[in-house]
């Protein structure tokens, strides 16, 4: 393979080697996360974390763990750098992004490390292009503090009754408002735009429903902007996990199939817009 | 109001909605004993369309005792709830219509597949009646087809087309687009088709002439049409008076009213004809509140372009043309453009000022029928004014 032939020699000098047969079991996964321009990469052993935050109010993660790579080498505990995920997805793509069968362009991302590119080699049909993408230092990531021994409220929904629910999702109004509770609405996302208020309505022994956990009846609203970027993954997804904690933080966690049928995850974290009384 | 949709109807009432959505931009909601009424008005007032579902199309239908209610709504809003008819159809098992009148309230609940349930809390305004007084039994020209022949021929105009004349003849009916006047000919595309009476379910013509009006506000109809399958049925006079396509089954009557460009030829002929047609206005105008006065015509359907014209003496000369013209359908002679023209600047114009305005200049007119109403086509309705041009020279 004409990728891993060429960098032979200088593999001792990088210290991320990651490896794809098919690039879009990469940029498929960040497409659910480009609502800014840039994003945060974090390297571990344990695969790549790529991370996209919005005023300090919401942060966008995408995990690839290292089973999903060809190859995956890294020469460090950690490696972070920041990058334009803009340019990086045109770079992927720069083969036209072409969804016909058994044409895939093939990856090979390499990191020398602090100040130096990305170095991407992205090969399809025998033609192999070379990108280099300026690296920046990677800006400090909110915490959101959500730990799973905090949650009040979780469901795992199936993702293909959500979707609708959020296509149709009244964009006039400023704020989604979502109500978790262990008795009737159980599940229930409102809107409150010009025409009027919408609640859609979701019981807990619906058939979509595949885990329901509610311990007390919470409702909080959560600023429609910040939330709307969130629905590139849910439409990539086929489950999705909504959990709130005792302040009201919101994660969203999805969990993507890939071309390959592998499982990747993406997860939101967002944080109220105010207060709302919990009954 | 209580109201329960189930099953398939659920998309026939989203679909009707939807087309009503063509017309104009609010939504008039009025249950009536004889069903639920939807209407739509376009703001120059020269389309109106009318969705009259009868109590059987629903699975439960209550309305409200003592006082008539009657409210209108942004249509934009109440389409969201209809959003998408493939969903509709998959996913919707029941829809509910829910009146709340202390909160000013109207309630559509849709019980999906799944457990889902979308309540949609939509506020309203009370609004006064709109209806357009029409008599389609006393039209001279009727037909009636399968919708699929009138998609079939529309689909041959640009989307952007704004007018179609239709000419009739004893077995034959052309449509072709009506070409401004400002455009060059030689610069235009015309197009005109054909169609035979034996393509037609019903074909009868009385009187041979042509009408022209608008095609967008009509595929809002023809959509709805070709989706239940229903027959469509034309029915037209003379041109100024308004064209009515209609759909009918047991338990649904949809009918579009559109205002056609008037005849100046034909004037003197609805002069007579004004004379004999019955006397009282509707109901709304016979209330001695003169803020009601001033709704009622706020809400009353005027016909669009076809305005009147003030009399110029240049024009007669081309009445004769004009009447020659109309019986050859093919050939239209520059000063029978030009007369049209004119008439759809005055619609422009009229359609310009809001109706408050207009109210204002000629509520004293409403009552009695004047002289100066003659200039006026109607769509059967008595009370009308003339024209805001006349006056406001």
């Amino acid at each position: 393979m004409p990728l891993s032939t060429q960098s032979q020699g200088d593999a001792e000098q990088y210290v991320l080697v990651a490896s794809l047969d098919n690039a879009r079991n990469l940029s498929n996964i960040l497409k659910a996360i480009t609502f800014k321009d840039h994003a945060i990469f974090s390297a571990t052993p344990n695969g790549l974390k790529v991370t996209v935050e919005d005023s300090k109010c919401l942060q966008a993660n995408a995990f690839i763990q290292s089973e999903i790579f060809q190859e995956y080498t890294i020469k460090e505990d950690s490696v972070g750098f920041q990058v334009n995920l803009t340019v990086l997805l045109d770079c992927l793509n720069i083969f036209g992004g072409s969804t016909a069968p058994g044409v895939s362009t093939a990856l090979r991302m390499c990191y020398k490390g602090y100040g130096y590119p990305l170095t991407l080699f992205l090969e399809e049909g025998g033609v192999v292009t070379v990108c280099k993408i300026n690296t920046q230092e990677p800006e400090e990531l909110v915490d959101f503090e959500f730990c799973s021994t905090n949650v009040t409220n979780k469901v795992i929904l199936q993702s293909e009754s959500l979707k609708e629910a959020f296509s149709e999702l009244d964009m006039t109004s400023e704020v989604l408002q979502i109500t978790m509770s262990p008795s009737q609405p159980y599940f229930r996302l409102s809107t409150f735009g010009n025409s009027g208020n919408a609640h859609y309505d979701y019981p807990k022994d619906s058939d979509m429903m595949e885990l329901f956990k509610c311990t007390k009846t919470q409702t909080n609203r959560y600023k429609m902007s910040l939330l709307k970027p969130s629905t590139k993954a849910l439409a990539l997804s086929c489950k999705v996990s909504v959990r709130t904690d005792s302040r009201g933080f919101l994660s969203l966690q999805y969990l993507v199939r890939n071309d390959d049928g592998q499982i990747c995850f993406v997860e939101y974290y967002c944080c109220p817009d105010e207060e709302v009384a919990e009954d | 109001m209580d109201c329960v949709v189930t099953g398939g109807n659920v998309k026939v009432l989203a679909k009707a909605i939807h087309s009503l959505s063509r017309i104009g931009d609010e939504l008039y909601v009025e249950p009536q004993e004889d069903g639920l009424a939807l209407r739509s008005v376009n703001s120059s007032r020269s389309a109106y369309a009318c969705f009259l579902f009868a109590p059987l199309f629903f699975s439960r239908y209550t309305i409200p005792i003592g006082l008539a209610f009657r409210c209108k709504m942004a249509i934009k809003s109440v389409q969201a709830v209809f959003r998408s008819i493939a969903t509709l159809e998959k996913t919707v098992e029941k829809c509910h219509i829910e009146l709340d009148e202390q909160k000013n309230l109207l309630t559509f609940t849709l019980h999906c597949k799944h457990g889902l349930v979308k309540t949609h809390n939509l506020s309203f305004q009370d609004s006064e009646s709109l209806q357009a007084v029409f008599d389609k039994d006393s039209y001279s020209n009727v037909f009636r087809s399968h919708p699929r022949l009138l998609v079939d021929t529309v689909v041959h105009f640009p989307p952007s087309l704004e007018e179609v004349t239709v000419s009739v003849s004893d077995d034959r009916m052309w449509v072709k687009n009506h070409v401004e006047d400002e455009t060059d000919r030689s610069k235009a595309m015309l197009t005109e088709l054909c169609l035979a009476s034996d393509e037609f379910d019903h074909f009868s013509v009385q009187v041979q002439n042509s009408v022209t009006f608008c095609l967008k506000e009509l595929r809002g109809l023809l959509v709805f049409a070709e989706s239940t399958g229903l027959p469509i049925s034309m029915y037209f006079d003379e041109p100024g008076s308004p064209v009515v396509l209609s759909v009918t089954d047991s338990v649904l009557e949809g009918n579009f009213v559109l205002a056609t460009l008037s005849d100046d030829s034909n004037l003197r002929k609805n002069n007579t004809k004004r004379a004999c047609t019955p006397p009282p206005p509707p109901d709304d105008f016979m209330n001695d509140d003169m803020d009601s006065y001033l709704i009622a015509m706020d809400t009353s359907v005027m016909p669009g372009p076809s305005a009147s014209r003030p009399p110029s003496p240049p024009l007669t000369n081309s009445t004769s043309l004009k009447q020659t013209a109309a019986a050859n359908h093919r050939t239209r002679l520059p000063s029978e453009e030009e007369e049209e023209k004119e008439d759809e600047e005055e619609a422009v114009d009229s359609s310009g000022p809001p109706n408050k305005k207009f109210c204002s200049l000629f509520f004293g007119s409403v009552l009695p029928p004047s002289s100066e109403m003659t200039t006026q086509p109607l769509t059967g309705q008595e009370v009308l004014a003339s024209d805001s041009e006349d006056d406001v020279l």
